[in-house]
């Protein structure tokens, strides 16, 4: 009963513990604000800047979301024709692999210029940025199936369709759900380095704001936010994949 | 041999992997026919084309030259009557063993259409082919949750749910213990005298040939061709004690001898 316990309280010990050491570096080494912010400094200006440090992270949320939602349509509908298709996966994996290659930051003028300023660079860049992990994932879970498995529903003389249905999109949901837990954090960094290039509002733009007056704390409040908005999404799809991919990841709760 | 008109037909059948100059001849000129409701096996060398000559019936892939026909019908494609099961379980770790048996009914026509509907009745008809197996109790269970000798007999439901005509089983018991598998073969015995279908099993364990088959074939290295067609005339059911009587033993071993002889050549 114990041991669970500490278990779970494990990673909040080591957040704490970070906390503390960071605050303790600060102050025994007495570092300028200007160069590290002790956690103490950050939190005030977590609180005092509040308003619109929650308005910018919602925006960033959104952003986020949005894209990310976007690369879980498109990667899982490209991901699904990878996987059951040969001749296609052939054809189309070279440039997704060359388009994965280009840092996404050096697309990001490109956007504004067809775009503009604003929310739909940040969201094409979200999307981009976290589209490819999910295609992979799922057209591995699809192009490693078993032949047995397939020789089964063959001879059951089940059509490609009923194939790829009872059986390719059940067996990849493990790896999709794997690159979603990828996918959620890349398309944060997606949004907010298109906010920090060219935005006016988001957290990135935030903390570049903030970075231009010399206003550091203000600069980690930003980190802060976008960290743990990072571990909630992550944490979604953590109990997510449990619940839906449970079967994965078997024998770790369901033993008899 | 087998009365006028044979269940499956197989005639001069060679097949070929690879293309061209590097292939390799898996089966050369194999004949056999199977008579409806005989319960075959098939033995040989490891790599002697078995598995193969179940791909060829079950219409999973097609012969270099020669023919198969399954019930009067040339093999082009997949069969839809039949069932199969192999070394592995295969089971579907996504769905409980109930609804991993219930697989064939979902495809396999005219069940599929009327899954839905029947539903009542095929859940009771899958747990009562558990209870057969041994595995009643144990239809909520995913098949990670279940022994290697749990898994298969739940395979040989999934095998049988839809009553095919033909079963074929590739070494269905390989991976599993001495005693398992004996438990095992009394089980597949007992469903096959349920329904009698028409049984083609490859395995290189002489003994479970034996015990289970009206007639083995001993097939020789590769490329492969049928070198004997022994009748195994031991009243049924048979036990696992008639497997140490003096006449089995020497089915078995005559059996034996023959395949020391084709592994020599």
């Amino acid at each position: 009963m114990t041991k669970p316990l500490i278990h779970k309280a494990l990673p909040w010990l080591v957040a704490i513990g970070s906390i503390l050491l960071w605050q303790l570096v600060c102050v025994v080494l007495r570092i300028d604000t200007f160069i590290l912010p002790a956690p103490t400094e950050v939190w005030t200006s977590l609180v005092r800047y509040h308003e619109p440090i929650a308005m910018h992270s919602l925006q960033t949320l959104w952003t986020t979301l949005i894209g990310f939602g976007l690369a879980v349509v498109f990667g899982l509908l490209l991901g699904l024709t990878l996987g059951a298709s040969r001749t296609v996966y052939d054809a189309v994996y070279p440039i997704m692999v060359a388009f994965n290659s280009i840092p996404k930051v050096a697309i990001v003028p490109v956007l504004v210029i067809w775009f503009g300023i604003g929310t739909v660079p940040a969201v094409l860049t979200a999307f981009l940025i976290s589209f490819f992990p999910i295609v992979v994932n799922v057209a591995t879970g699809l192009a490693t199936i078993e032949p047995e498995l397939q020789d089964v529903m063959r001879s059951l003389g089940a059509r490609k369709t009923q194939i790829l249905w009872k059986i390719g999109l059940p067996r990849s949901m493990p790896y999709f759900f794997a690159s979603l837990k990828v996918a959620i954090t890349l398309a944060f960094v997606g949004s907010i380095v298109s906010e920090t290039v060219a935005a006016n509002a988001g957290i990135g733009y935030l903390m570049m704001a903030a970075s231009a007056r010399f206003d550091v704390p203000l600069v980690f409040a930003g980190l802060v936010v976008v960290a743990i908005m990072g571990v909630v999404m992550y944490e979604i799809f953590v109990a997510l994949e449990r619940r839906l991919a449970f079967w994965a990841t078997r024998g770790t709760e369901m033993v008899t | 041999m087998n009365g006028p008109t044979p269940f499956v037909d197989i005639a001069h059948v060679s097949l070929a992997y690879g293309k061209d100059a590097n292939s390799t001849l898996a089966l050369a000129d194999t004949s056999l026919t199977i008579g409806k409701g005989e319960f075959i096996a098939v033995v040989g060398p490891s790599g002697c084309g078995k598995s193969t000559l179940l791909k060829l019936v079950s219409g999973l892939c097609q012969a270099t030259s020669g023919t198969v026909a399954v019930a009067g019908r040339p093999v082009t494609g997949p069969l839809k009557i039949c069932g199969m099961a192999f070394q592995n379980a295969t089971l579907l770790p996504w769905r409980t063993t109930l609804d991993n048996i219930l697989l064939p009914l979902e495809i396999v026509e005219p069940h599929a259409r009327n899954h839905r509907r029947d539903r009542t009745q095929n859940v009771a008809r899958a747990k009562e082919l558990l209870a057969t197996v041994g595995l009643a109790g144990f239809e909520d269970k995913y098949p990670w949750q279940l022994s290697g000798g749990m898994q298969q007999r739940s395979s040989l439901c999934r095998a049988l749910i839809h009553e095919p005509d033909l079963l074929l089983l590739d070494e269905p018991f390989g991976a599993l213990d001495a005693f398992t598998r004996e438990d095992l073969w009394g089980v597949l015995q007992t469903l096959w005298l349920n329904k009698k279908p028409t049984v083609i099993l490859v395995t290189h364990d002489l003994r479970e040939a034996v015990y289970l088959a009206d007639t083995v074939y001993v097939i020789s290295a590769r490329p492969g061709r049928v070198i004997s067609r022994t009748s195994i005339d031991l009243p049924r059911p048979r036990t696992i004690e008639d497997t140490f009587r003096p006449e089995f033993i020497e089915m078995a071993h005559a059996l034996r001898d023959q395949i020391a002889h084709v592994r020599n050549q």
